[in-house]
C-alpha cells in the first residue's frame, strides 16, 4: 500500500466536506459536513502512524482525541441548534440574519 | 511502482472497494434532497472509514470510531433533525441556489492537497506488519506519556456535556417555577 493513496482519498473527503459546509443551508447538514472534514483528519492521522510506525502509537492517540473532541462539538451543536430552532422557529442559516452588518 | 505492480496486490483491491464505498456515500451525504438520507449516508463513510482503519492496522481505533461516531454521533444527529421537526421528506431548500463557487472552491482544495500529497510521498510505502496495534500499547501510551491530554480532553467532555444541558435546558416561567418551588 502506498502512503499516499490514503492521503488522496482524505483529500477528497475534506474538499467534499467543504463544499457541503458551503453548499447547504440547514445546520444539521452543515454540522455533518464538518463531521466529514474531521473524518478526513483522522485517516490522515491513523495512515501517518501506519507509516512512521512510533513506538508510542501517537497518531492513532490522537485520532481518539479527535474522536472524543468531535463528539463533544456535536453534542454542544445540536443543543445550540436546537436552541435556535426553539428561538427562531428554523434551522436554516439563511433566516440567521440577527448578527448581519 | 507501476500500477500493474499496485493493483496486483490484493489488500489495494480491498483499498479500492472500500475508499469507492466512502467517496460515493460521502459525496451523497453532501448531495443529499433528503436530511435523513444524508444523516445515513454518513454511516456508510463512518463504516468505509473504520475498514481503511482496519486496513492500515488500527483495530482499537476503528472499533472506537464504530462505537462513538455510529453508536452515538449518528443517534444524536437523527434526535436533532427529528426535534427540529426538519423536513424529512425530499427538500429543494437545503441546498443554496449558487453551488458553482463552493464546486470550484472545493476541487481546488482537493487538487492542491492530493498535489501536496503526491509530491511529497509519492511513493513512500506502508509497511503492512500483519499484526494490528496492540490496544495494550494504546493504553499504556495513553495513560502514560498522553495522560495529560487525556485528562485535558475528558474535562472537555465534562464541560460539553454540562454545557449541552445547560444550553438545550427550557427556561421556565414564572408560574412554573412557583410549582416547582411549591413541591
Amino acid at each position: 500500500m502506498l502512503l499516499s493513496q490514503f492521503l488522496v482519498l482524505a483529500a477528497a473527503l475534506f474538499a467534499m466536506g467543504v463544499y457541503g459546509l458551503l453548499v447547504r443551508r440547514n445546520i444539521v447538514l452543515i454540522l455533518l459536513s464538518v463531521e466529514l472534514m474531521l473524518t478526513a483528519v483522522n485517516i490522515n492521522l491513523v495512515a501517518f502512524e501506519s507509516y512512521l510506525v512510533t513506538a508510542e502509537a501517537i497518531g492513532q492517540i490522537f485520532a481518539i482525541f479527535v474522536i472524543t473532541v468531535a463528539a463533544a462539538e456535536v453534542g454542544i451543536g445540536l443543543a445550540i441548534v436546537l436552541m435556535i430552532f426553539r428561538n427562531r422557529k428554523s434551522a436554516n442559516v439563511d433566516d440567521l440574519s440577527l448578527m448581519r452588518w | 511502482m507501476t500500477f500493474a505492480d499496485w493493483i496486483s496486490q490484493p489488500v489495494n483491491w480491498v483499498f479500492i472497494i472500500i475508499g469507492g464505498t466512502v467517496l460515493i456515500t460521502g459525496f451523497r451525504v453532501v448531495t443529499a434532497k433528503n436530511l435523513v438520507h444524508a444523516a445515513l449516508f454518513l454511516v456508510g463513510a463512518l463504516a468505509g472509514t473504520a475498514g481503511l482503519f482496519l486496513l492500515l492496522s488500527a483495530e482499537f481505533v476503528a472499533w472506537v470510531l464504530v462505537l462513538v461516531y455510529i453508536g452515538a454521533v449518528i443517534v444524536l444527529f437523527l434526535f436533532g433533525i427529528m426535534i427540529t421537526r426538519a423536513p424529512t421528506g425530499f427538500d429543494e431548500g437545503l441546498d443554496a441556489n449558487k453551488k458553482l463557487m463552493p464546486a470550484v472552491l472545493s476541487i481546488a482544495v482537493f487538487v492542491m492537497m492530493a498535489w501536496a500529497s503526491i509530491d511529497a510521498f509519492g511513493t513512500a510505502l506502508i509497511a503492512s506488519t500483519g499484526t494490528p496495534t496492540s490496544t495494550d500499547l494504546i493504553g499504556e501510551s495513553l495513560f502514560g506519556r498522553f495522560v495529560i491530554p487525556f485528562e485535558v480532553v475528558s474535562f472537555v467532555l465534562l464541560a460539553a456535556l454540562i454545557g449541552g444541558i445547560t444550553i438545550a435546558r427550557r427556561d421556565l416561567t414564572p408560574a412554573e417555577e412557583e410549582e416547582r418551588a411549591a413541591v
